[in-house]
């Protein structure tokens, strides 16, 4: 191998759960393992024979220290097997297992990722992972936050109330085919939750996990039959500070997606997680969404944002629809942190069909 | 093998607080204290613009950075959206705005609470001002919230500081806490539900046949879901011990005393238990033991010798 040249690396395989309001009846790791076999036999392969796994999660909607560790019973950890955690988003985790692919050290890796969100209140719960010194301790919940730049964005004339609702609709009737989707059909509006956001602004909460698989080279062809080839992957961070950024725009959407090749040519869909309707108007300038670009045909996070597992969700998605035929070169985002502030962009690319 | 279907989801209310207790670089704790003395502090970078809330770092560049400059306590509302139900530990209890806020003589904005009768009073471009808490510490709170100003800005540009007060603060103690609800799930709570009948329940792995207790719905070696119920117990033996000689805080057991792994009569994992009824050092691997409930416990209250011969340790040698 020339070297430079890497491995291609591909999504061949995506699995996730119904979401739902509450699964009680279920722990994370009986949430999380028929996702697990899911994913595994649209691919014939067991646990023995993944070169790496990596998942993401969190403490703090579980309430409890090493959560994960409970879950990886769920993947048949003995003998050994080489495994990692992110305390993020599937999507950080499979950034890392994509990383360990491309060192030629694994040829396969199961990414998954889950959360349950109905143990706490996950708008308090995520000012946790605020700044501490002067804004944590104000408890600035997720949807205040997302308000200000909703704000933000209004005053820009970038969007309107009756805008954002268009988003909102557009998503939740494109979720109607979605059988995972939490909310979907015509959903109301609402009254504000924190204005200018309405109940219909904001996403579900909700439990859910999901589950890819990654393959190298010539192993991608083997497991399936339109690999969903990682073009390129990148992500980006913005200062902690939301007073020191411009909330009607995300720059390190844009350098991650400039990284990852997004503009160097057409893409045909794009799966964005927005979890708030004025993320997607952020998203669509950040990443220069055509028109005609089929965004969030899964309904995206307005339908089903399960934390720690919407942005793996967006990826597996995309890659669905590479697999299936139904997009040829798609790009997925995801996100994390209050108003956008860390963002990871994946170009997923289907060889040509004859 | 019983399969019982799904018992009543159990749930418990499960409170996780912490007193965070963090100290403060020279810029922060010149900040906060500066707060306390109705001062408010910035931070100028290397090409001239003022941070308030001021940073250590530039956020742009990463050069440290340490010029403080005072700022105004009057300002602009940059963004602000109206929270008509205020959450617990929030700066109001009644309805508020949140605002970014520009102080005069600062280019970044600082989030807070603004005080307004209703969001119709609230706009970008307002004028406001700090109101300063009664009672202040050295804390972001010390700002109780910021309320509608039509005077003249309290400064217009900024003016050089030390930084230095009397008494400074160093530190601040961030409380966090978190409700929950937690629930958890299929296999422990019919592990729970056993217990209330002074019974021990495991589940057998379909594929590698291993008994698992307490039962968490997965074999962690073959990854698959157990479901087959098994009774296990109530006996047991010792496989590992140890002798804890430290007493724990509100702890009412005396020391030293045995900690014990043991493995229950057909499980095939050990669980954890306290060994007494016996003088401490006459524990012994192989020991067979029998559980001691107490009145109204939920979980045997430690284990006890049955009198029988010690376990020959090749039927426990799988589970030290």
């Amino acid at each position: 191998m020339a070297p430079h040249e890497r491995p291609h690396v591909a999504v061949v395989a995506f699995a996730q759960s119904d979401h739902l309001r509450t699964t009680d009846e279920l722990s994370e790791v009986e949430m999380l393992m028929p996702v697990l076999h899911e994913v595994l036999a649209a691919t014939g392969l067991k646990t023995s024979d993944i070169g790496f796994t990596c998942s993401g999660s969190s403490d703090y909607l579980a309430g409890r220290a090493f959560s994960f560790t409970m879950a990886l019973d769920g993947v048949g950890a003995w003998p050994p097997i080489s495994e990692s955690h992110v305390e993020m988003d599937g999507a950080w985790a499979l950034y890392e297992a994509w990383v360990k692919l491309q060192t030629g050290e694994a040829d396969t890796a199961l990414v998954y990722s889950y959360g349950k969100s109905s143990p706490g209140s996950v708008r308090d719960v995520l000012t946790r992972q605020l700044d501490p010194y002067y804004v944590a301790p104000l408890w600035p919940d997720s949807v205040a936050l997302a308000a200000l730049q909703a704000q933000a964005l209004i005053d820009a004339g970038e969007t309107d109330e009756p805008a954002l609702a268009g988003i909102a609709s557009r998503s939740r009737t494109a979720a109607a085919d979605n059988p995972h989707a939490q909310l979907k059909g015509a959903v109301a509006q609402g009254d504000y939750a924190v204005r200018p956001l309405r109940t219909g602004d904001c996403p579900p909460i909700g439990d859910g996990a999901a589950a890819v698989i990654l393959a190298a080279g010539d192993r991608a062809r083997e497991l399936c039959e339109r690999p969903a080839w990682i073009s390129g992957i990148d992500h980006r961070i913005e200062a902690h500070g939301l007073g020191v950024r411009d909330l009607t725009a995300s720059p390190s959407t844009r350098l991650a997606a400039e990284r990852a090749g997004v503009f160097e040519r057409p893409v045909d869909t794009a799966e964005l997680h927005a979890p708030f309707t004025s993320q997607e108007v952020v998203l669509r300038k950040a990443l220069r969404l055509a028109d005609d670009v089929t965004v969030n045909p899964s309904g995206g996070a307005l339908a089903a944002n399960p934390m720690m597992a919407a942005g793996l969700i967006r990826i597996g998605e995309a890659a669905a629809r590479i697999h299936r035929g139904a997009s040829d070169r798609a790009v997925a985002h995801a996100t994390s942190g209050p108003c956008l502030q860390q963002n990871l962009v994946a170009v997923l690319e289907g060889e040509t069909r004859d | 093998m019983t399969s019982v279907p799904s018992p009543e989801v159990l749930r418990a209310p499960l409170v996780v607080e912490f007193p965070f207790t963090r100290s403060l670089g020279p810029v922060q704790s010149a900040f906060l204290t500066g707060l306390r003395e109705r001062t408010v502090l910035g931070v100028r970078t290397g090409d001239g613009r003022t941070l308030v809330p001021p940073v250590e770092y530039d956020p742009v560049t990463a050069e440290e950075i340490r010029d403080l400059v005072e700022v105004a306590t009057t300002g602009t509302v940059t963004t602000w959206a109206w929270n008509h139900e205020p959450r617990r530990g929030q700066p109001l209890d009644t309805p508020f705005a949140w605002v970014l806020v520009k102080l005069d003589g600062a280019d970044t904005a600082l989030l807070h609470a603004l005080d307004a009768p209703g969001p119709d009073s609230v706009y970008t471009g307002m004028r406001v001002r700090v109101r300063w808490a009664g009672e202040r510490v050295g804390a972001i709170t010390d700002i109780a919230c910021f309320e509608a100003y039509d005077g003249e800005a309290a400064r217009t540009g900024t003016a050089p500081h030390t930084g230095a007060f009397d008494d400074p603060v160093t530190g601040i103690v961030a409380a966090a806490r978190l409700d929950y609800t937690y629930s958890p799930g299929r296999a422990q709570s019919a592990y729970i539900n056993a217990l209330s009948e002074r019974r021990t329940v495991g589940e057998r792995c379909p594929s590698c046949r291993k008994v698992y207790v307490p039962p968490r719905g997965a074999c962690p070696t073959c990854g698959v879901a157990t479901v087959e119920r098994v009774e296990v117990g109530p006996r047991g033996t010792v496989t590992t011990y140890c002798i804890v000689n430290i007493k724990a805080k509100n702890l009412d057991i005396e020391v030293p005393y045995v900690y014990a792994h043991i493995a229950l009569d057909g499980a095939d994992l050990a669980l954890h238990a306290r060994i007494a009824g016996i003088p401490y050092d006459q524990v012994r691997m192989g020991l067979r033991v029998e559980p001691v409930w107490t009145e109204g416990g939920r979980y045997p209250d430690h284990y006890r010798p049955t009198g029988e011969p010690d376990a020959d340790y090749d039927t426990y040698k799988e589970l030290v």
